[in-house]
């Protein structure tokens, strides 16, 4: 392996701050004018401990998170950045989602392992709550036909282009979202 | 069927149509409750769609609801089969985000302890994977064997499989004598089972009629799906958690890391005899310099709250790369907690894999995956 982290992170960054390419644009989440502000609720949790950071990416300390680079990148950019972590060698790890009802957001999170580097690569992309869509990667990584899969179970988050969103682990007529943080168990 | 049908039929002209078959969600070679959506051309599979949550239990969302030390045994409860290394797994990342030493002398029994888990659940997939081929006998010298590990495991932690033995910290409480005594005697008798188990099973032509070249998986798939564990080192790359990111004290130790580069199911069938004998070599040399001490943390706090922040723990489980990713916001329970099994992706590639298969060779791929359902369906 001939390429340093500090590389790929320039890599990884020149693609996050690099203008959408149109097919990316075309396929990333229209800015919907009807978003709506974030619900107010008491229940849940403060937004100081979890505001979102800004978009690029960034070498974390290994020991105290367990990723090396973290990347945060527009819902518009994370075919392009599976692409590129797919000609370096990564393999992909899972896919998944957290809610961020407090900001009216969505995160997905890609994460990485490298087969035989000792790296580990997150790529995180914020996605309004109300409109939870973001490309798929399954055409890159047909691993993530599951992960993507699993998270629209539990988010309802839709995958653009993914080829059958059906419920994987839940019934097959679920039709709710168990780890949206308005589900009630 | 038309009278014209059946003639064709009874001339050899049989129509040229495939046909849907459902292998499972009870069947003994799926181990569990999987089922297998197959279309069959003839004996020859054209597609498998696997179709899991059966017992799927939204552990996830478990985690949500009860404070980071309840959701403790649930973590012995996805691989039941090898519960030291989950529980480990979750431990490692509360105790990253929380910022907790762990002492030695615990870390040590840690790894003992789950290097003697591998085995056991090691020599469930031996035994079980045989039963699959159609051999009974090794399973019972397995479970033999097997016995042996549970015996001592139970010993320390009450549990013969649902172990949840480890603590933010450290251990629920220290090994004994009998434990450690124990541990060294089985050492000293595995090793000649592991030798017999390769002169009568491993050597057999029967068996290797069966694997070799069967379900070959290339590095490139086990890439692009995320497959790990034996899987991935039975396709050539020697990717191993202990050793690509030395969690708890693997590093203190000498192993190898079994790697053959052929990727069919011999090759993961070898791979995992291998891992066998390198999990004794662990243990051996853990039991050799196991540190005295306390085993637990000094001022681990009753309810913890960790500071706000994701953070991810992987481990080497027996079917390979388990990580939690725990999402904290400073309260006594978990905002997130998502569980990476390694059952899930190394199943998503079944598809892909066994097309063209026929049946009974496609039923040895599966064997040779070492699925866990609950591992899978969560």
């Amino acid at each position: 392996m001939s390429l340093t982290l500090q590389q790929l992170q320039a890599h990884l960054g020149g693609l996050v701050f690099a203008p959408p390419e149109p097919a990316a644009a075309a396929a990333g989440p229209p800015t919907s004018p009807e978003r709506s502000s974030p619900p107010e609720s008491e229940a849940v949790p403060s937004s100081a401990a979890t505001a979102p950071e800004p978009d690029g990416v960034r070498l974390v300390d290994y020991a105290s998170r367990g990723v090396h680079l973290e990347v945060r990148t527009p819902a518009s950019q994370v075919v392009a950045a599976a692409e590129l972590l797919d000609r370096e060698g990564f393999a992909l790890d899972a896919v998944t989602g957290v809610d961020w009802i407090a900001q009216g957001e969505m995160e997905v999170i890609y994460d990485y392992f490298h087969p035989t580097a000792p790296w580990r690569v997150a790529v995180r992309s914020r996605i309004p709550r109300d409109h939870p869509q973001v490309p798929t990667i399954s055409a890159v990584f047909p691993g993530a036909n599951w992960h993507e899969r699993e998270t629209h179970d539990f988010f309802g988050i839709r995958f653009l282009g993914h080829p059958d969103l059906t419920p994987l682990l839940l019934p097959e007529d679920a039709d709710f979202h168990p780890l949206k943080k308005d589900f009630a168990v | 069927m038309t009278t014209e049908e059946i003639m064709a039929v009874a001339q050899g002209k049989a129509p040229n149509e495939t046909f849907v078959l459902n292998l499972g969600p009870q069947h003994p070679a799926t181990h569990g409750v999987l089922r297998v959506k197959l279309t069959m051309d003839g004996e020859y599979i054209t597609r498998a769609e696997p179709v899991p949550g059966y017992i799927h239990r939204m552990q996830e969302k478990m985690g949500e609801n009860r404070t980071w030390a309840q959701y403790l045994p649930n973590t012995s409860r996805i691989d039941y089969l090898s519960a030291m290394a989950y529980t480990h797994g979750y431990v490692g990342a509360v105790e990253r985000a929380a910022g907790i030493q762990v002492p030695p002398r615990a870390e040590y029994v840690r790894v003992i302890t789950s290097e003697l888990n591998r085995i056991s659940s090691h020599l469930v997939w031996f035994g079980a994977f045989l039963l699959d081929l159609g051999g009974f006998t090794p399973l019972l010298y397995a479970f033999d064997d097997r016995e042996k590990i549970l015996d001592l495991l139970e010993g320390i932690t009450g549990s013969r499989l649902t172990y949840s033995y480890y603590r933010f910290g450290g251990l629920y409480n220290d090994v004994d004598e009998d434990f450690l005594g124990g541990t060294r005697e089985f050492v000293a008798q595995m090793r000649p089972r592991l030798g017999m188990y390769r002169t009568l099973v491993t050597e057999n032509i029967i068996l290797r009629k069966r694997l070799e070249g069967i379900g070959v998986i290339t590095p490139e798939q086990c890439r692009k799906y995320g497959a790990t564990g034996p899987v991935i080192r039975g396709s050539g790359i020697a990717y191993d958690v202990r050793k690509v990111e030395p969690y708890s004290v693997y590093a203190d130790f000498e192993f190898d890391i079994p790697v053959f580069p052929e990727g069919d199911s011999m090759a993961r069938y070898l791979v995992r005899m291998e891992e066998m004998g390198q999990s004794l070599r662990i243990i051996e040399q853990a039991l050799a310099k196991l540190p005295d001490g306390p085993v637990m943390a000094e001022k681990v706090p009753r309810v913890l709250k960790p500071p706000a922040g994701d953070y991810c723990y992987a481990v080497e489980a027996a079917r390979g790369r388990f990580a939690v990713l725990v999402v904290s916001d400073n309260k006594e329970m978990a905002y997130r907690i998502k569980l990476r099994t390694p059952s899930f992706s190394n199943l998503s590639l079944f598809e892909e894999v066994s097309q063209g298969m026929m049946l009974p060779d496609a039923l040895a791929l599966m064997g040779s995956l070492d699925l866990v359902i609950p591992d899978i369906d969560r």
